[in-house]
Parts: C-alpha cells; sequence; structure tokens
C-alpha cells in the first residue's frame, strides 16, 4: 500500500475538477506501472459537489480510496475541503483554492458557512491556500484556474516536469496550450514559494 | 477522438474500454438507449467506423434489433442501464430458448448505491431468471477482454450474454493495452421453425434450455478466467466485479476465487474451494446472489450477508468494517456545518417555465424520469409522484379515474417517444380526460444530452427523418394540442387552464430547448440585473428555484449564469428587474 500515492480533488460541478483529474492521471500514466481514477457521473445539472479519487503506483487495485488514508486532497473550493475532509491522512497536505461558491438554496436560505481555514487549520493538516482563481484572472482567463492547481500540486507529487509538459500539450487545444503552460508555471511558483501553514 | 492503436497501452474509463472491446471482438451492430452509467458505451463504440451503432427508442426495441442482427449470423450487442432491462425483459427471457446464431451480448450497468437512479436492484438475478450465462469485468483491461470472451461464450452455446457492469466498472479509468480488431466471419440464419418459432414449440425448447445450461455449468468449472489467487494468510475469498478489487485491497494475504462467469456459477469447483479453508468471505455487492447458492448446495462455513450489507455500493471501508470491524473516518458534518449542493435545474432551463405555471394552476403531478423530475424540489414543488420512464400518463390517467380534479402528465421528449406513446394511445382509447404535458427541450438532458428520433439527429449527430410530435399525438387522436411557451409566462398558464378545463385528453407541448440542446451552447445571452431602488425585497424573483437569482436579502443576478429566460423579471411586480443596458 504505501507505494501507492493516494489524491482527493474535489470542488463544484463546471469548474474543472474532471478535466484536472484527467490531466493528472494523464501525466501519472506516463510514469507509473498502474493508475485509477474514477469519479461519480452525477445527473447533467451544473452546480453540485464534484470529488474525484487518484491512486497511482506499482500495483493499484480499488480506484476509490479510503477515508483517512489520502496523501493530499486538492481542492478547487473551501466547503468542499470540508465535505472530503475526512479521506486526507492525519497530517496531510490540503490545497485549498482561494473560491467560495454559494450553495443552491432548495427550502430555507442558509448562508456560506464562515470558519472554514480556521476549522481546517485546527483539524492538524498542513494547508496550502492556492490563490488561483485570482491569479487565473490577472492572467486573462478564468478557466486556467485549474492548472494554476495542478502547477502547485505538481510540485508535492514525484512526477516528472516533462510528463506534465507531455500531456499538457497533448490533451490542451492548440490555441490554449501557451496560456494554460503559464498557468501551471505560476501554480509552480506558488507551490514552491508559499510557505506550507502547519497548525495546531 | 483518436482511437488508440494496437499495442498501446492507454488510460481507459470502463465504458471506453467496453467500446474498444466490441471493436475488437469483430461486433457489427450495437444499439442501446441512454441511462447512467451505460451512455458512453454506445457514444464510443459510434467513434469506431466499422460498427454500426445506433441509440434504439427504448431499450426494448433497441433489444430486438440487436437480437435480429445477431441471428441473422452478425455479432450484435445492445447497452442499456439496469432499469432498460426490466423494459428489455420481455424479449429476454425469451430469446434465450431459441439461441442465437451470431454472438449476442446484452450489457446491463447496474447503479449500487444509486447515484443517479431511481432505485437499487441487482440485475444478476436477469441471468439467472433467463437462464443466460453472466460475465462480469472488475476492472478496465477486463472491461475490454470480457468483451470478447462474451462473445465467444455466446457463440459457443449458441446463448445470448448477459455483461454486467457497474457504475464503478464503468466510470473508473485505469491502464489498458489494447488489441486489434479481428472480423469475424458471419453464419447463416437457416429457417428451421421448431426453434425459432418459440410459443408453439416452447415445451421442447424449454428442455433444450435446461440441457444447454447443463453443459454451460459443466464448462465453468475449467473455465480459466473464474481463477484462484493464492494467498499466505487462511482467509479464503469468493469474490467478483469491483468488490474484487476492495477485496485484494482490504485482504491483500487472502486466497482468492475470482469470478468472472457469476452465471452459472462453478458449484464444484466452489464447494471444493470453501472446503479449503475454516471460513469464507463471500465479497459481492448488493443482494447475496453467490452466496444463496451456496447455501443452497449446503455450504455453510461461509461469511456474507451477515456482515456485509446489501444496499449502496461497495468500498475499501465498507469491507475493511465488515472484516475487522474497522470504522471508516466520519466526515465532518457533525463539527461544521456542510451545506449541500443539492440538483437543481439550471438557469435558463425551460422547464423551470412549466412548473411555474403549474405550480399556479394548483394540478396535481405526475411526473416522469429525466431533470423534470427536479420540479418536485421547493420552491417549485409542482411535481408530486414520480417512479419509472413512461408511468406518468397511465398514473394521471388513474388518478383521473379514482376521482382526482386536475391531473397533469408531465413527460420529456426522449421520455415520451421511449414509453408514452403507448400510454397516450390508451387514454384516447379509453376515454380518459388527461392532461399530458410533453417537455420538449429537444434533447435526451439527463443523460448527458444525446439525440432521440424526436431531435432529428442520429447518434453520430447525422441529420434523421424527425418525428413530428404534434402530428403525432394529433394522429393518435389528440383534438386539444397546444404548443406553449414556458418563457412566456401568460402563455404558459392559459394552456394550463385551458387544457384542464378541456373536457377529454388534452396535450401541451412546450416548445424551448434545453441550454445544452445541440446549436444552444455558444449562443450569446443578455442577463437580466437587479434595480436596487426599485427592488422591494419581496423575493419574488428567489421563489422560481433559479440558481443564477442569488439568495440574500437583496436579491442580485449572476450575470455568468444568467440566460436571459426572462422568468425573473415576469415574477417581479416592481419592475426591478431589467435586461443589462435597458436601465
Ligand atoms: C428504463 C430507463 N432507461 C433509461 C433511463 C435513464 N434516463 C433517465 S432520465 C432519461 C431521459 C431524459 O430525457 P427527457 O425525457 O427528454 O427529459 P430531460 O432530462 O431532457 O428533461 C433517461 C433516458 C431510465 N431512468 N430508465
Amino acid at each position: 500500500m504505501s507505494s501507492v500515492t493516494n489524491l482527493i480533488l474535489s470542488g463544484v460541478g463546471g469548474q474543472g475538477v474532471l478535466l484536472a483529474s484527467e490531466v493528472l492521471a494523464l501525466v501519472a500514466a506516463e510514469e507509473k506501472a498502474e493508475v485509477k481514477q474514477t469519479e461519480v457521473h452525477g445527473v447533467a445539472q451544473r452546480g453540485g459537489s464534484v470529488v474525484s479519487h487518484l491512486r497511482f503506483g506499482d500495483k493499484v487495485y480499488s480506484p476509490t480510496v479510503r477515508t483517512g488514508t489520502a496523501d493530499i486532497l486538492v481542492a478547487f473550493e473551501r466547503l468542499e475541503a470540508v465535505r472530503y475532509g475526512h479521506y486526507l491522512k492525519p497530517g496531510g497536505l490540503m490545497l485549498v483554492n482561494d473560491l467560495e461558491v454559494m450553495p443552491g438554496q432548495v427550502g430555507d436560505f442558509k448562508p456560506y458557512p464562515a470558519g472554514i481555514m480556521e476549522f481546517l487549520t485546527g483539524k492538524g493538516f498542513k494547508i496550502l491556500e492556492v490563490p488561483a482563481t485570482a491569479k487565473a484572472k490577472e492572467l486573462g482567463n478564468p478557466r486556467v484556474a485549474s492548472l494554476i492547481i495542478l502547477g502547485a500540486l505538481s510540485v508535492h507529487l514525484d512526477l516528472s516536469r516533462e510528463a506534465w509538459d507531455t500531456v499538457i500539450g497533448r490533451r490542451i487545444p492548440p490555441k490554449l496550450v501557451d496560456i494554460n503552460m503559464k498557468a501551471f508555471q505560476t501554480g509552480v511558483e506558488i507551490g514552491t514559494g508559499i510557505k506550507v501553514s502547519a497548525s495546531a | 477522438m483518436t482511437l488508440p492503436s494496437p499495442g498501446q497501452r492507454v488510460l481507459m474509463a470502463g465504458n471506453n474500454a467496453i467500446a474498444q472491446g466490441a471493436y475488437e471482438a469483430g461486433v457489427y451492430f450495437a444499439s442501446g438507449y441512454p441511462g447512467t452509467p451505460s451512455t458512453e458505451i454506445l457514444e464510443v463504440i459510434s467513434e469506431y467506423p466499422e460498427i454500426r451503432a445506433q441509440w434504439g427508442t427504448n431499450e426494448k426495441v433497441a433489444f430486438d434489433e440487436a437480437m435480429g442482427v445477431a441471428m441473422s449470423g452478425k455479432r450484435a450487442l445492445v447497452s442499456m442501464k439496469y432499469v432498460g432491462l426490466n423494459v428489455a425483459a420481455d424479449s429476454f427471457m425469451v430469446f434465450p430458448f431459441a439461441g442465437t446464431v451470431g454472438g449476442f451480448v446484452v450489457i446491463s450497468a447496474d447503479d449500487p448505491g444509486m447515484y443517479s437512479s431511481q432505485n437499487e436492484q441487482d440485475n444478476r438475478y436477469f441471468a439467472r431468471l433467463a437462464q443466460v450465462p453472466m460475465i462480469e469485468p472488475s476492472d478496465p483491461q477486463e472491461a475490454k477482454d470480457f468483451v470478447r470472451l462474451a462473445f465467444e461464450l455466446s457463440e459457443k452455446f449458441s446463448t445470448p450474454v448477459m455483461y454486467r457492469t457497474s457504475m464503478r466498472v464503468s466510470h473508473s479509468k485505469g491502464m489498458v493495452t489494447v488489441g486489434e480488431r479481428s472480423e469475424v466471419p458471419a453464419k447463416t440464419f437457416v429457417k428451421d421453425i421448431p426453434n425459432w418459432v418459440v410459443p408453439v414449440f416452447a415445451k421442447g425448447l424449454r428442455a433444450k434450455l435446461d440441457a444447454k445450461l447443463a453443459r454451460i455449468s459443466e464448462y465453468v468449472e475449467t473455465y480459466p478466467y473464474n481463477r484462484v489467487e493464492e494467498g499466505s494468510s487462511k482467509v479464503g475469498v469468493i469474490t467478483s466485479g469491483a468488490s474484487y478489487t476492495y477485496a485484494k485491497e482490504i485482504l491483500p494475504d487472502a486466497t482468492v476465487l475470482k469470478l468472472a462467469i457469476t452465471y452459472p456459477l462453478p458449484k464444484q469447483t466452489l464447494i471444493d474451494f470453501c472446503a479449503r479453508f475454516d471460513q469464507v468471505y463471500v465479497i459481492e455487492e448488493l443482494e447475496p446472489f453467490i452466496e444463496e447458492q451456496l447455501r443452497f448446495w449446503g455450504v455453510t462455513n461461509i461469511i456474507g450477508k451477515d456482515r456485509f450489507p446489501h444496499t449502496g455500493e461497495f468500498s475499501p471501508d465498507v469491507v475493511a468494517k465488515a472484516v475487522f470491524d474497522e470504522e471508516p473516518v466520519q466526515d465532518f458534518s457533525g463539527e461544521f456545518d456542510l451545506i449541500v449542493r443539492p440538483p437543481q435545474l439550471c438557469p435558463g432551463c425551460p422547464h423551470r417555465g412549466a412548473f411555474l405555471a403549474l405550480r399556479k394552476s394548483g394540478a396535481l403531478v405526475n411526473g416522469d424520469i429525466g431533470c423534470y423530475t427536479l420540479g418536485c424540489l421547493p420552491p417549485l414543488s409542482a411535481n408530486h409522484t414520480t417512479f419509472c420512464m413512461g408511468a406518468s400518463i397511465g398514473n394521471a390517467f388513474g388518478f383521473g379515474v379514482g376521482g382526482t380534479d386536475k391531473v397533469v402528465a408531465i413527460i420529456g421528449d426522449s421520455t415520451f417517444v421511449h414509453g408514452g406513446i403507448q400510454p397516450l394511445i390508451d387514454v384516447v382509447y379509453n376515454g380518459g380526460n388527461t392532461t399530458v404535458m410533453i417537455l420538449d427541450n429537444r434533447t435526451t438532458g439527463m443523460t448527458g444530452h444525446q439525440e432521440h428520433p424526436a431531435t432529428g439527429m442520429t447518434l453520430q449527430g447525422k441529420e434523421a427523418p424527425r418525428l413530428d410530435l404534434v402530428k403525432l399525438v394529433k394522429a393518435i387522436g389528440v383534438e386539444h394540442v397546444q404548443v406553449a411557451n414556458p418563457f412566456d409566462q401568460k402563455e404558459m398558464y392559459s394552456a394550463v387552464k385551458e387544457a384542464l378545463e378541456y373536457q377529454g385528453p388534452s396535450v401541451i407541448m412546450t416548445n424551448q430547448p434545453c441550454i445544452f440542446a445541440r446549436g444552444e451552447k455558444g449562443r450569446k445571452y443578455t442577463p437580466f440585473v437587479v434595480l436596487e431602488d426599485k427592488c422591494t425585497k419581496c423575493g419574488a424573483c428567489q421563489r422560481i428555484g433559479c440558481p443564477g437569482v442569488l439568495p440574500g436579502e437583496v436579491p442580485a443576478i449572476d450575470e455568468v449564469a444568467c440566460t436571459g429566460c426572462s422568468l425573473c423579471e415576469q415574477a417581479c411586480k416592481f419592475g426591478a428587474i431589467v435586461r443589462k443596458g435597458d436601465a
């Protein structure tokens, strides 16, 4: 089991969690003997909670990750970091995007919960806040946030830069490769530069 | 899509691997009807020019067509969501009496845990009921390889073969080594009335079917893909499908009997296997299908549903809890308010306009299966019953007969073509005073926007004769037919009112497309905005249930989400919502 890397990616439908999972799985497939990735394809509506499991290593059986065993959790949205936080191993690394998406409302109005980052820090996770949404806007295309997140994640994975470049070049439409490469590099800098706030 | 070349090892989802398997197996014809988690199988198959692939109007029709191709001597498959087999069951039960000429494989995709389904149902029982052999892959590589095995089995024993996948197998990616297509020589159908006219010769054919099953039962005892993986511990495990992958995670040292064919079961192999161990875990998702048969054969040293749940999806956590009493890590909902993100009708969904009018009418609404099932949720709360595809119209007729006033059946365009036409004929024939609203959004929305006869496009996106639903319902004999725009509340409501007052069968067709329907995706919208000085904070715009109208004391409109459908504008009595730029 120890030779297997376990990852969880979570977010809100439409944020690019599934594309990011696919890119990541393809990169792992370039270098690792086995990769398994799975997610729940819900109904077609947007705005639901999305979670993707990804495992790679020498021998991988189950596509789903056990609770409390993920090495890294990558949350594209804050509330979705808490929702799947229990998948992370104690003291595991959490990458959290700087975004809060208000859940759709049925019935009585519920405000967006406050105090998420404090709650997660209190749980003893290592937290890396990635301002991907803000940086993507600076780069001029909000859709590249997921590549910024992947860039930051890549710093913490044992997958070569060549593999990332190959897959991004292959998977992203030619017109968008440049901006996505730039976004990825921005993420790498965030991943290396920002101090990981170890907690409690 | 670029198709992988032979020998390549590529990352593939289970459903893509099944499609690749169909290609390699030399499949000539593939049909089906969309339904999660099976839909992508046919969508991917449609990319291989060697295979003639098509959406059927429903699973029964798709089944009968594939069965015809198989009888004519060529390899055919039919693919469906597990409930589709309920629809196709009539053919599925009878065809095995005759057997097949060319290989015939029936793919059933189960959904343990009901991630996107109306019920939970273990379709392995269908194989037993039909006396048809069944094969179950565990991962993408097997998903591909087992298609060929299924066809070989089908032709070896002249029988349909059930290929059972599940959500996790279909929707997981893994590494797959792809192979080449082998063309299979076509066989010929020989006119042999005592074999193919089943009802007349059923008694004799029944005996032949029993004999065939006995031969298959013997064959599976030495089937190489039912394999034993010797382990070092004293624990024995019997498993198949996705459960195998969880068992290997949690009991890595156990000796595992992994079954590829789970019907018929290899009786002697299983009995002998169990005799080697003090105790054997039978790890199977959903019902005790294998366990029951073991117990029936007198095997008692097994641990099954006394420890494992018989509902919901399995996972490594579920197996660890059952075997070792290891509790999974609890989520944080006990300590933190994890407000949910409920499924909702999209901003700009035409169904919303229909529900607003229905809600205002006070009608009792018998719903059907599709995105519009979500009309049951607050604040719309205007869909009052839903079961399965096509049930709405008969149900509404029944409510009317039972004495309920003001009843409307609602049914999507794809669902109407699937199972709504015959009930509407019945309503006319039996003098029902039933109102049927066909929510024609020009696509099969819920399953990811597939074409169907009334969209006038094929699976491959080629033009086809378009089924004209208005002409169709008139031809059925419905005299009161209205077409209404759901984004025009006056028009929509008066159509509902008029239909409800009318004595006799009536149909209302809505005429606005899904925002994801073909040709709609690139459309430019002008969003609406709230004029804060005119807004009285009455909340009417927030009660149309549109995710684009943001909650809060003063409402705001999400300009990115808004498609300019104007339903919020129509809900505002104070003129505080206007099109951007018109302010
Ligand atoms: C027998 C059966 N086959 C397939 C499905 C999967 N399924 C769910 S909804 C749906 C059709 C939705 O299309 P439509 O009626 O046009 O409504 P929309 O979602 O577009 O509003 C299908 C095929 C099912 N639930 N049952």
